[in-house]
């Protein structure tokens, strides 16, 4: 481990930079809008550039978690404060990092209480960071709330309302529950993740009576073997609570209607990293503590993510609502990560983590252009826009390569996880997810090209509003520029991504024994 | 340097940093102008360097240098690099040569766009020599697949270069959707034979190959697999509508991309792996009736159209099935020479008619008439071109089409020989007809008002037709006298054959267009149907429009009602549910004390029996 | 007299203050039936106090009394307030807790 980056304990203060930031934006910002921004974009550089720091400094031959750092809390519950991050989760909090950097200058035009925002935005960042580098499951749960919950106002105060007409066997109910406001979509939100969470915590506290309650140590637990059915019932557990926040079918409903409320920052932040948190959450308690749960279970996790793949894909084509079209493709493209995991091979859940990264870049990338459009155009109509290309070439570039790379372009960080899920796919003893998983390549090029064509790369829309619209501006293009960057380098040389990666998911394979 | 590999690299890292630039540095990019030089210079190092590999590369021998891209736990997962040999330095040069041309013609042909436009131009010309080049060089399927996707990319940005235009943004896509549809085959093909042989390499595969450890048991799906995405890219039924539409990109994008380089490289894919292909003739059966078929198809198309650049759309589309019908005739080294002699003279024509439109303004043949009189040179060098597509002999096209009818019959694919016979004979009538019609005939009433516009293209534009006219009439001469050996046993009464049917093909052409011996009303009256099917293009397209419009937004919007009103709706119904159960039990609140102190004491009682009851 | 009729008569008592608490529909007479009830409970303290000798229940009473007082004194206070609001001590019209 290298020496002196440990020393000064990188994680903790990936993890605690910005709930410092939230504290400052809180106390000291008030009516200064200037200095919340600045705030935030410090407390969020702080951990991209450690993050970085880490991701270069993890020891690749030595693999296993590093910087790891621990401290007492609750000695007689075993509650330890324990950080360390392997291959995979570097990668995931690199990701969070970017985002969230990136999110910040997306969002440089809040207006409305523009302090709480920030505040709110960076509480649940530390939430995100903790997950990820939590090996303390009680912790981790801990985190894990952190980083829904803020959600719930984030959504309800800053979001946007759509337009959903009640109709069908089930319009009465729509009527009911307020369909289509943002306070509907951030209530629902947060209920699902809460009732997913649920799940979650009763898998944690099953693990730890079992393994004797002393530890909540992830380590520990690690090197003990379950009662196989405790395993089978515990992973469905986390598979339901974590693949709900991970949009699984058919509880991803939250996730098209939270994400078209919700203000740019929180989509891109939401579908850019909260959902590979789900994913992220199967990988590792599931994979990782529950092998036999796993073997017994792949075929559902596998079979559902084809049906996440497909059905997400078509349901992203009938889509009107620029907002949910990006939304769908998300639950289509989690559908990916889910099947790349489920055929336990290398190549398979390289892909997925791959996917992960490269899915929360991409879908940070397009949510922050949506956001874009919406503010220069005031819609998000698909089909009452058009020919906006000549008037923001900037935005329409950046649409157009964060399409390319939703639809698994070469060169573009979606087509090695594509490629290497369908690989994997392919190697499973279920062959068969290969075709959900290129056909699924095939529609999301058919609906991001018809949005694109429609909306930048079409005639002229002959609507007076749309006649002078700007492109990007100042902070804005930092946003796009760092996202497009990083979606590029990591296409054009995935092995960056894929080395730590490769460190992490090896030995979780070589224990679920299905690697010779 | 004696090491072609080292050439190789270097012709395909020069266009590729001539894109990094022309991205990055935007300035530049949008002044226009400069933009194009550094893309031309790019390209003429390219060229150079794609010639000394050709030079370097012995025969039978090859170089590769490869490097790790995606890693693994035993070893690199997928490898990437340059694998020189003779075969794909030939290749090279063409799409170097073609390229270069090509850059430097649209230097005259675009000089009216803005700078940032014509910067952006030149940026997807660029990135399209590297993709191209990345694939003709590439070792192994997964490179080959990255680079055929970006071409496919390339394809897109250009056809949809005057993205203004409805027609050019939706031909775009079309494309886009067409080929990628194919290539989802080409995927499926690509990672089951990984799955079967562990390996991407060509080399391993080929080593494979002739030792026979390729098991043979579903290769034939495979190889079925590969081919349709072959077929996909180089628009081979029913995969072909794409192309004629492509033709609302700029024309020397249709020579570069969509006649010369991109729509072959289905047919240097299907040459690089024949050995592949060879293990499973069912396959080889298919493409060589498919190729036959899709060569006679597009020629009978090619034959109603009256837009200049769709009869050379539909003759690329015909000609591509030449190609393939050789292949699957099992003598991939025929196809392969059409292929490059065909990238020379279709990269000709398309850029005279260019020039065409250029002076003219508009793409419709019977808008012109008469302009050999006018652009005298460019009549020239269409004509050159126009010979050498209908195969007659010292052009270009000769040898290699008389050497794909030879391997197809050799073969032992009689049908498909005949089909290609008749359709050498409409290839030479179309492509005189439409010389005929535009350079001969009478001046057409549209263009004499604006006559004075009509002049021979400029320099820039003439030059890289001269040039490729000269390479045509010199190939064609070269053939003549020496050629190399077929793998075949040729038929004597081939050649006369061959060169009869192309002069029955001008020959008619000429009693029709020029003569007006036969009329061409009485002509239409004869072929009624077959014209008025061929006028709906067979209703192909049609059928794709279905499938799109009728069968997939149809299941995509019926899924999204799904998602939204049943999926959702039970969601909803289920809060629904819980709010309802909450306004009765809110009932229950009367907000009265003395009520709840009723409650109180109710519950106390109950609790005094509960703990009191005998048990 | 055992300790059965103190408890006897607590028992009277609290029984005729919950009477008072649930019936009276003026909120000075719940107080006052409030009170039974306490006193009646303070009853049962001092009589547990008495026949098993032991001082804490005299001490608990000692204390429950000046509370008493004080609850007494608030919950009028109280009453005097809603009174001023709402110019009403009907204890069926302060139904402002209703779901």
């Amino acid at each position: 481990m290298s020496g002196g980056l440990a020393q000064i304990h990188p994680l903790s203060i990936i993890t605690w930079s910005p709930f410092v930031g939230a504290v400052l934006i809180m106390f000291l910002a008030r009516h200064r809008p200037l200095l919340v921004r600045v705030l935030a974009l410090i407390t969020t550089a702080i951990p991209l550039v450690l993050s970085i720091a880490i991701y270069v400094g993890y020891e690749r031959e030595a693999a296993g978690f590093q910087f790891y750092e621990e401290l007492s809390l609750v000695p007689p519950l075993g509650i330890n404060y324990q950080l360390g991050v392997d291959g995979m989760s570097l990668l995931m909090v690199l990701l969070t990092s970017i985002i969230i950097f990136s999110g910040v200058f997306a969002s440089w035009t809040v207006k409305e209480r523009s302090q709480e925002f920030y505040a709110l935005l960076l509480l649940l960042v530390t939430g995100v960071y903790g997950v990820f580098v939590s090996l303390d499951l009680f912790v981790l749960f801990l985190f894990y709330e952190i980083a829904v919950l803020p959600m719930y106002l984030l959504i309800g105060i800053w979001g946007s309302s759509g337009d959903v007409r009640p109709q069908g066997i089930f319009a009465w109910a729509f009527r009911r529950t307020g369909v289509g406001t943002k306070e509907y979509a951030a209530m629902k939100l947060t209920l699902y993740l809460l009732f997913g969470s649920a799940f979650i915590l009763v898998g944690i506290l099953a693990l730890y009576v079992a393994s004797g309650s002393t530890s909540f140590s992830f380590l520990e637990m690690e090197n003990l073997q379950f009662d196989p059915a405790l395993q089978s019932w515990v992973f469905l557990a986390f598979y339901v609570g974590f693949g709900i926040l991970a949009g699984i079918w058919p509880l991803h409903t939250w996730s098209p209607d939270g994400h078209a409320s919700a203000p740019t920052a929180v989509s891109m932040l939401h579908a850019g990293v909260l959902m590979k948190l789900g994913a992220y959450g199967v990988v590792r308690l599931g994979l990782g503590l529950l092998p036999e749960g796993t073997t017994q279970w792949v075929w559902l996790v596998g079979a559902i993510a084809c049906v996440n793949i497909v059905y997400g894909a078509l349901s992203a084509m009938a889509q009107t609502d620029l907002k949910y079209v990006i939304a769908y493709s998300s639950v289509s493209h989690m559908g990916v990560v889910m099947l790349g995991m489920a055929t336990l091979t290398e190549s398979g859940l390289n892909g997925s983590v791959f996917q992960m990264f490269a899915h929360g870049i991409m879908t940070g990338l397009f949510f922050a252009l949506v956001g874009l459009v919406y503010e220069k155009a005031h819609s998000r109509a698909i089909f009452s826009m058009g020919g906006f290309g000549q008037m923001m070439p900037g935005i329409a570039t950046a649409f157009t390569i964060a399409g390319l790379s939703s639809l698994g372009l070469p060169a573009t960080a979606g087509f090695v996880a594509e490629f290497l899920t369908v690989l994997g796919a392919w190697q499973s003893p279920f062959s068969w997810w290969l075709f959900p998983g290129v056909i699924g390549a095939f529609l999301t090029s058919v609906y991001v090209l018809r949005v694109a064509k429609q909306i930048f790369w079409g005639p002229k829309s002959a609507d007076p509003h749309f006649q002078h619209l700007l492109d990007a501006q100042g902070p804005e293009w930092a946003a796009l520029i760092i996202l497009v960057f990083t979606l590029v380098l990591f296409g054009v040389a995935p092995g960056i991504a894929l080395g730590p990666v490769d460190t992490a998911t090896v030995p979780l394979l070589l224990r679920l024994g299905v690697l010779q | 340097m004696t090491d072609p590999a080292r050439l190789a690299l270097l012709a395909l890292l020069l266009p590729a940093s001539s894109f990094i630039i022309l991205a990055v540095v935007t300035p530049l990019r949008r002044h226009g102008r400069a933009a194009a030089g550094l893309s031309v210079l790019f390209a003429a190092g390219s060229l150079v360097a794609a010639i000394g590999a050709l030079r370097l590369s012995t025969d039978g021998g090859f170089t590769e240098w490869l490097w790790a891209w995606i890693p693994a736990e035993a070893g690199p997962l997928v490898t990437i690099g340059v694998l020189a040999d003779g075969d794909s330095a030939l290749m090279l040069v063409l799409v170097a040569l073609v390229s270069f041309l090509v850059q430097v013609y649209s230097l005259g042909y675009l000089s009216d766009e803005t700078g940032p436009s014509l910067g952006r131009y030149y940026t997807y010309q660029s990135l399209f020599a590297f993709s191209m080049m990345g694939l003709v060089l590439a070792p192994n399927f997964a490179q080959l697949f990255i680079c055929w996707e970006l071409v496919g990319l390339c394809s897109y940005l250009l056809i949809g270069y005057w993205y203004t235009r409805p027609e050019a943004a939706r031909a775009a896509v079309k494309a886009f959707w067409i080929t990628k549809a194919a290539d989802v085959g080409l995927l499926i093909g690509i990672v089951l034979l990984w799955r079967q042989t562990g390996t991407f390499d060509f080399l391993d595969l080929l080593q494979m190959a002739d030792t026979g450890v390729i098991p043979l048991a579903g290769l034939g799906v495979i190889t079925f697999c590969i081919y349709l995405g072959a077929s996909g890219k180089s628009a081979q039924f029913p995969f072909h509508v794409w192309l004629p539409d492509a033709m609302e990109g700029p024309t020397p994008v249709s020579a570069l991309i969509h006649a010369a380089t991109m729509v072959t490289a289905g047919v240097y894919l299907l040459t690089r792996t024949v050995w592949l292909f060879r293990l499973t003739p069912d396959v080889m059966q298919i493409i060589a009736w498919n190729g036959a078929f899709t060569a006679l198809l597009a020629a009978v198309l090619a034959c109603v159209q009256t837009d200049i650049k769709r009869v050379l759309a539909y003759s690329t589309v015909s000609q591509l099935g030449y190609m393939m019908a050789a292949i699957g005739a099992g003598f991939a080294s025929a196809g392969f020479l059409h292929l490059l002699t065909h990238g020379i003279f279709k990269a000709l024509l398309f850029l005279g008619a260019g020039a065409v439109i250029h002076a003219v303004g508009t793409n419709d043949i019977f808008q012109m008439g008469g302009l050999a009189r006018r652009m005298p040179q460019t009549a020239i060098v269409f004509i050159v071109g126009t010979l050498s597509l209908a195969g007659v002999p010292l052009f270009a096209g000769f040898f290699s089409k008389e050497e794909i009818l030879g391997a197809v019959l050799a073969g032992g694919f009689p049908g498909p020989f005949g089909m290609l016979l008749f359709g050498a004979f409409l290839t030479a009538f179309y492509m005189f007809r439409v010389v005929f019609i535009t350079f001969f005939g009478t001046p057409a009433a549209a263009h004499h008002a604006h006559d004075h516009h009509v002049h021979d293209a400029s320099p820039f534009m003439a030059a890289p037709l001269w040039i490729l006219a000269l390479l045509s009439v010199g190939i064609g001469t070269l053939f003549a006298f020496w050629h190399p050996r077929a793998e075949f046993e040729e038929l004597g009464w081939l050649t006369p054959t061959a060169v009869v049917v192309a002069l029955a093909g001008i020959a008619f052409a000429y009693l029709v267009y020029q003569r007006r011996a036969i009329s061409a009303d009485t002509l239409a009256a004869v072929f009624g149907p077959i014209r008025a099917a061929a006028l709906r293009r067979f209703w192909i397209d049609d059928i794709f429009a279905f499938i799109y419009r009728g069968l997939m937004l149809q299941l995509a919007r019926l899924v999204g009602w799904v998602d939204r009103y049943l999926v959702d709706g039970i969601l909803n119904l289920l809060s629904a549910w819980t709010l309802m159960a909450g306004d009765r039990l809110r009932r229950m609140q009367s907000g009265r004390g003395q009520d709840y102190v009723y409650g109180i004491a109710l519950g106390v009682l109950l609790l005094l029996v509960w703990i009191r009851w005998p048990r | 007299m055992g300790l059965h009729a103190y408890l006897m008569l607590a028992a009277v008592l609290f029984v005729i203050g919950f009477f008072g608490v649930v019936t009276r529909r003026n909120t000075v007479g719940i107080l006052l039936g409030i009170e039974l009830m306490l006193n009646a409970v303070n009853i049962n303290l001092v009589a547990f106090a008495r026949f098993n000798a032991d001082i804490v229940g005299m001490i608990f009473t000692s204390f429950t009394i000046p509370i008493t007082v004080a609850e007494v004194a608030l919950g009028l206070a109280i009453v005097i307030l809603i009174f001023r609001m709402k110019r009403t001590v009907i204890a069926d019209h302060l139904d402002i807790l209703k779901g």
